[in-house]
């Protein structure tokens, strides 16, 4: 019978072990891709041969809108920029208009500045922390992210009004002074949540099949992390120190004492590990600005309508969430800015998943996808 | 007697009444007696899956500090009844390109493969649906059947997800099924039989429970049964960040909920196994003796507990990846098996027990 099937089978085609590669697409609605990434995947069998991300399903040009529109009203527009880090966006807009309409802010201004944007990065953190575990299969951590991201969530509508798209963080100050309760509030939060991160890493840190699953994963050196372009905690996953808090301090970060999260591994376990630590900082970074902050204003006083010099550029670069964003704005004497543009980190972070993922399975996809924490807005714009 | 043996006898004294007002010759035809048995058992089944649905979406909300279903019935007992009735009544969607018959046919050979093995599970002294003297091969021979659904529904659904979850699964049930039936053969070689009562049977005899002398077998097993069953850490044929929904993605309405109710039941198969074959059954644990209970009770509360157990690894375990889930079935759980019952046979040479 076996000789029969095999006289049937030409031996030179080698057709017996010949394998096909075909084509998967994982994406743009996919339970795993975070928003509406599309990631065309060549696969043979389980192994990937190559992943081409396909881009522009969240595009809203962002960008083109807001040289269409007066520099406060940019800031609403900012908060799409990157959703799950809202505060990040409005801030490096701020900065960037404050340098080209030249505006000093109050003191207080820019420690609440400090404040909410470490807050947001916790945030930003945890829910990074969800989806990536949800990536990995563990459903759990997910639930135990949103909790506590819904505590900041509260101390943040508490102050603004909002929960998701803050606008809060204005050219030349910020919208609103906090409520005599919120720094006891935030403190509370803080206990609170530093005993919290340490119950994540009991539950995921050291479980053997985490381990598995990241240790080694999505390799990347730190020379290729810095052609490639990475920036954040995935290039700190590296062992590169690239934290723009600490090598080009804005606000007053100069004055906190913090330690710049790198770890060496270059695999999806460091970034994670980077992450983790980093929740931690933002709470000792948040402690010191509650007790630095004094009393006082917290906006500038503005001209009734602020036009941008003529022929003048400025950009500011700031840490954000996710690694560098910079605002790059060109004025031209009208109330408009007449460029506008946005550096975000995780377009660059997003280029590099097709060096990472060729030749592991497809599971690695998700797992080295969920490291580089990618937010699609902030790609697409 | 114990109750539910009672009830059993009492279905067939009632059937004999009834028979005998229709004029028919006593006793009752053995087929049509096996048809009722059947009824009763899967209508019972059906039940305990629900509860195992909604005890699961229990387990879920208590480990996620979620509150988990409560609106329907009490304690949201019911949600489960109005997720089938919804399932049920949902239209039928179907892909265009599927292979028209292996796409009707996945679920029902997945469903009743894995409801099979129900026939031969000692439920208390003397009461089975069916004893055989074969049980646990019957059962393992059975269950393995459930692999042909899957891969015949990831290649009929003509969707890529659906034929890599499919392949996955093939390769994941083969693989595990060997530690599974390694992990079995110690405590066969100890008693000698085949038969699950008779292993039973065997524990309350001799006083002990085989989790304490086949520890290692008991892991191995319940670790391969989570596997056979595609429940996490081991569900990657399903894997819903990777594959959308693995094999079923193009199942809708009753076809999904035949492979989700399969799912359940293999899990009440792999866990009932492990308390006849591990956990002694239908025995009483020995401090609880003194209470006036039925076999059948401690039974379904030692199932209960396995099910927790495998319950609580889904919520608290990341996915394997598959090379992962391979070595690990190939190049630890057989080595280990293997090794016990080697152990097993050298304990018997030297203590003379068993046989």
């Amino acid at each position: 019978m076996t000789d029969l099937l095999l006289s049937q089978i030409d031996i030179n085609s080698n057709s017996l072990t010949e394998t096909d590669e075909y084509i998967v697409n994982l994406g743009p609605q996919h339970p795993a891709t975070h928003g509406v990434l599309r990631l065309v995947v060549k696969l043979d069998g389980e192994v990937v041969k190559e992943t081409m991300p396909v881009l522009g399903y969240l595009h809203r040009s962002i960008e083109k809108i807001c040289e269409n529109r007066t520099y406060p009203q940019c800031i609403t527009y900012t908060d799409r920029v990157d959703y799950a880090s809202a505060m990040s966006a409005n801030l490096a807009y701020a900065m960037a208009a404050e340098k080209l309409l030249n505006i000093e802010i109050p003191p207080r201004a820019q420690w609440l500045r400090m404040i909410f944007v470490e807050l947001q990065r916790i945030a930003s953190h945890l829910l990074w922390l969800g989806a990536f575990a949800g990536d990995l299969g563990a459903f759990t951590p997910f639930l135990y992210g949103l909790r506590e991201r819904e505590r900041v969530l509260d101390l943040f509508e508490m102050t603004c009004g909002q929960r998701l798209t803050y606008n809060y963080i204005r050219i030349g100050g910020v919208m609103i002074d906090v409520l005599p309760e919120f720094v006891e509030k935030c403190r509370l939060f803080l206990d609170y949540f530093f005993k919290k991160v340490d119950e994540y890493e009991e539950l995921l840190t050291y479980n053997p099949i985490f381990l598995e699953r990241t240790k080694g994963v999505g390799f990347i050196t730190p020379e290729e992390a810095i052609n490639w372009g990475l920036a954040g905690p995935s290039l700190r996953g590296s062992g590169v120190s690239c934290d723009i808090r600490k090598q080009q301090p804005y606000l007053f970060y100069d004055q906190i004492d913090f330690k710049e999260e790198i770890s060496y591994g270059g695999d999806c376990w460091s970034r994670y590990k980077v992450r983790m630590n980093e929740m931690r900082q933002c709470v000792s970074i948040i402690r010191q600005c509650l007790d630095h902050m004094g009393p006082g204003a917290v906006e500038a006083k503005l001209p009734p309508v602020l036009k941008g010099p003529n022929g003048q550029e400025a950009y500011s670069r700031i840490e954000s969430s996710r690694g560098e964003m910079g605002v790059y704005l060109v004025g031209n004497g009208t109330p408009k800015p007449w460029k506008c543009k946005f550096r975000c980190a995780s377009f660059n972070n997003l280029s590099v998943i097709d060096k990472l993922t060729r030749g592991w399975k497809v599971a690695d996809i998700m797992a080295v996808l969920g490291s580089l924490d990618i937010i699609i807005p902030e790609v697409d714009r | 007697m114990s109750g539910s043996l009672k009830l059993l006898k009492l279905i067939n004294v009632i059937l004999e009444h009834v028979y005998k007002f229709l004029g028919l010759t006593n006793p009752i035809p053995e087929v049509i007696n096996a048809f009722i048995t059947a009824a009763i058992s899967f209508a019972v089944i059906s039940v305990f899956v629900m509860f195992l649905v909604w005890m699961e979406r229990k387990v879920s909300a208590h480990m996620q500090s979620r509150i988990g279903p409560n609106r329907v019935g009490p304690f949201g007992l019911l949600q489960t009844l109005a997720d089938a009735i919804k399932l049920t009544t949902k239209e039928n969607m179907e892909p265009q390109k599927r292979d028209k018959i292996p796409y009707f046919i996945a679920p029902i050979i997945a469903f009743v493969a894995t409801f099979m093995g129900v026939v031969v599970i000692p439920l208390d002294k003397g009461v089975t649906i069916q004893n055989l003297n074969i049980g646990v091969l019957y059962i393992i021979a059975i269950t393995s059947f459930t692999v042909i659904g899957i891969l015949t529904a990831g290649w009929s659904s003509n969707n890529k997800f659906s034929l890599i979850g499919g392949f996955r699964s093939a390769a994941q049930i083969i693989s595990y099924e060997i530690p599974l039936v390694l992990s079995l053969v110690p405590v066969i070689m100890i008693t000698g039989t085949l038969d699950l009562q008779k292993i039973v049977e065997y524990q309350a005899h001799a006083g002990y429970w085989f989790v304490g002398p086949q520890i290692i077998g008991f892991l191995v097993f319940l670790t391969a049964s989570t596997a056979e069953s595609n429940r996490a850490p081991f569900d990657i044929p399903e894997a819903e960040s990777e594959l959308t929904g693995g094999f079923h993605t193009e199942y809708s309405g009753i076809k999904f909920a035949m492979f989700f109710l399969g799912e359940y039941i293999s899990i009440i198969i792999g866990s009932s196994v492990a308390v006849s074959v591990f956990l002694g059954g239908w025995i009483a644990p020995a401090f609880m003796n003194f209470l006036p209970v039925p076999g059948f009770f401690w039974f379904v509360i030692k199932v209960l507990l396995v099910i927790y157990l495998i319950m609580a690894f889904r919520w608290t375990f990341p996915r394997l990846r598959v090379d992962q889930l391979m070595d690990f079935g190939w190049k630890i759980l057989i080595p280990i098996a293997i090794l016990n019952i080697f152990l097993t046979g050298l304990w018997i040479l030297w203590f003379s027990k068993g046989v």
